[in-house]
């Protein structure tokens, strides 16, 4: 196709110049497992906000008269109950569909209480050092030598089972890694040339903690969010699943798995669907996070 | 090395004080008070209301019951349970045996999976092999253990029949005096069975107790090895013409081992954890189903002072973590 009397002349091209953001974006989107996350978690969302739309039934209406009902491809199923129904004859499908709201916004709440509290915290002891610094450090220590599960036990038995008091209890056993995290990258930040000419021209404390420091430790504490929602639905659900965090009827899915457990020997899919929900959520989340660390900081890529 | 350990142990004190505070402002934030909890239901009239709350200290300052607390604890004494009357420590240390027993059981079963699974997918980078045992690893890190647990009751307990639901032992197997460690009691005794039976009981609450700390440990395996592996002496090794297997199995296995070490000692507090759901899901009669229970059945004492001993056990576990990874790397003595 080429005519032979043109000369074709190859300029060298310059790889295009990409703006950090944009070069997040390459790096994350060949990174496949990351991309598969980013569809389950864009889908669950969609479920999430369209629950009342797509789901064949009414969460919470119960029917006796159809309680333990199969899945549709087992015999004795139908597709009006595509993956059977509960105990209380409450439709499977539906209740995990609702349920996706709750682990969204689990996982979202937490993660935004325990990042704005540890932020802080991390801030102040970086920034400040000293004894507002021991003094945060120490009590860090002290709500990471307990095992996570344990505290936010203690913290539900204190404040009372619910699903707020099981949100705020796994909230402030995640303050720590924030909190860690921010404090060492404020003190590597606080080294750099930059700040030191930012303070040089007057910059005041605040200015100094929001406007320059800040920005530059995002990385680690955006990954440390990532990984964070899915250690709050999996403890949130474990808190439910012992009967501390939602309470029944509501159709979060570790509640669900407390409210079938009994029934196991007899209605495996009450049991195995919302288990499959929680693993799938975590997993997409575990997932995320990982690719975002390895877009975000190459030097970490394993 | 004396300053750095005598430093990691006064660092643990403060961290202590601050466990047993909290779970003494746990004893005292809960709604109702105590002596209403101990009567229960009853009405009391104020007379004799002051007159008990005089009889247990609990009308002086909070800090003076704070530090009478303390003094108790370090005595050993965490109080009466309210339930079985029995002392706190006693309750709680006739049921450890039981949870010790599985978190070592899962520990091993964890370790003896993880480590040449590691190894492979770092030997083997980038083949099949590695990204299904690290698709392996992530799913079971994100694994909600308590189902696992309930899946692997309907498989192989309720489906095949292979092994038991719950407990320790069948009931047909009673040992009059034991050191409570299922196995060795079992063992010891001449019951015939006994011993296939205790372990036949452990397999899968191991298996699920010991399903994120294999994964933990495992993807940390592999990470160490690949730094290894890229070092000079590693090319020295197999340049000299030693077996693959001499090579990694055994120089570069070795140093990819000290940040695996201290990954395997950390996971204890994710085991104990772990033990509350697990030994929930089995009713394994172990520390973790009494703790809640304790919890369902209102018994503060029990609660407070189960929490503080698991606290205890875990920093002191950290602490060791911490001492044998200074003997192990030189260069972190240094370090504050």
């Amino acid at each position: 196709m080429t005519d032979a009397t043109t000369t074709v002349v190859t300029v060298p091209v310059a790889a295009p110049l990409l703006t950090p953001r944009q070069e997040i974006w390459r790096s994350l989107k060949s990174n496949r497992g990351a991309m598969a996350a980013l569809t389950v978690i864009l889908l669950l969302i969609l479920c999430a906000v369209l629950a009342p739309l797509i789901s064949p039934h009414d969460p919470s209406a119960q029917n006796v008269d159809i309680a333990l009902t199969p899945p549709a491809w087992d015999e004795g199923g139908s597709w009006a109950y595509p993956l059977g129904t509960d105990p209380l004859g409450r439709d499977v499908l539906s209740r995990i569909i609702y349920g996706s709201q709750y682990s969204l916004m689990i996982g979202c709440i937490v993660v935004t209480l325990s990042l704005s509290i540890g932020l802080l915290l991390g801030l102040v002891s970086g920034f400040y050092r000293g004894t507002a610094d021991s003094l945060i450090m120490r009590l860090m220590d002290i709500i990471l030598a307990l095992p996570s599960l344990l505290l936010a036990i203690v913290i539900v038995v204190l404040l009372g089972a619910g699903l707020r008091n099981a949100m705020i209890a796994v909230a402030i056993t995640n303050i720590p890694h924030y909190a860690r995290l921010t404090r060492a990258a404020v003190m590597t930040e606080l080294t750099k040339d930059y700040v030191i000419a930012s303070k040089v021209s007057g910059a005041g404390t605040l200015r100094l903690m929001f406007r320059a420091v800040l920005p530059n430790c995002l990385a680690p504490l955006i990954v440390q969010s990532t990984l964070g929602i899915s250690s709050a639905v999996l403890d949130a659900a474990a808190l439910g699943f012992l009967g501390l965090g939602a309470q029944p009827p509501t159709p979060e899915w570790g509640t669900m798995l407390a409210d079938s457990r009994q029934y196991i020997e007899r209605a495996y899919w009450a049991v195995t669907f919302p288990g499959i929900a929680i693993l799938v959520t975590v997993l997409a989340f575990n997932l995320l996070g990982d690719g975002l660390r390895d877009a975000l900081d190459p030097k970490l890529k394993r | 090395m004396i300053r750095f350990v005598v430093h990691r142990v006064l660092l643990i004190i403060p961290t202590f004080l601050g466990a047993a505070l909290l779970t003494f402002t746990l004893i005292h934030l809960i709604p109702g008070d105590p002596i209403q909890m101990m009567l229960g239901e009853k009405v009391i009239d104020p007379v004799r209301k002051a007159a008990m709350l005089a009889q247990y200290g609990l009308d002086r300052p909070l800090y003076v019951q704070f530090f009478d607390y303390l003094w108790q604890v370090a005595q050993g004494d965490l109080g009466k349970s309210i339930v079985t009357k029995n002392p706190v420590w006693d309750d709680f240390f006739t049921l450890f045996p039981a949870t010790l027993e599985l978190a070592v059981c899962a520990m091993v079963f964890a370790i003896v999976v993880a480590i040449p699974a590691g190894v492979l997918a770092a030997e083997k980078r980038g083949s099949v092999y590695d990204h299904a045992l690290m698709g392996a690893a992530l799913t079971g890190y994100s694994m909600p253990i308590f189902w696992w647990g309930l899946l692997l009751i309907l498989l192989f307990s309720i489906h095949l029949g292979w092994t038991p639901v719950s407990g320790r032992i069948d009931l047909d197997y009673y040992f009059d005096e034991g050191t409570n460690f299922m196995l060795w009691d079992s063992l010891m005794s001449d019951q015939e069975g006994a011993f296939v039976s205790a372990l036949s009981h452990l397999i899968l609450p191991s298996i699920v107790l010991g399903t994120i700390p294999l994964a933990v440990i495992a993807r940390m395996t592999r990470s160490a090895m690949l730094e290894v592996l890229g070092e000079d002496y590693v090319r020295t090794a197999r340049a000299k013409g030693l077996s693959g297997f001499r090579v990694v199995g055994i120089h570069a296995l070795r140093n990819a081992m000290i940040p695996v070490v201290t990954v395997i000692g950390l996971q204890v507090g994710t085991l104990m954890g772990g033990a509350i759901l697990t030994e929930n899901i089995f009713s394994w009669p172990g520390v973790g189903s009494w703790l809640v229970n304790s919890i369902y059945q209102r018994d503060y004492p029990s609660v407070q002072g189960g929490v503080l001993l698991i606290a205890g056990l875990v920093i002191l576990v950290n602490l060791s973590v911490d001492l044998l990874y200074g003997v192990l790397n030189p260069r972190i003595r240094g370090r504050r």
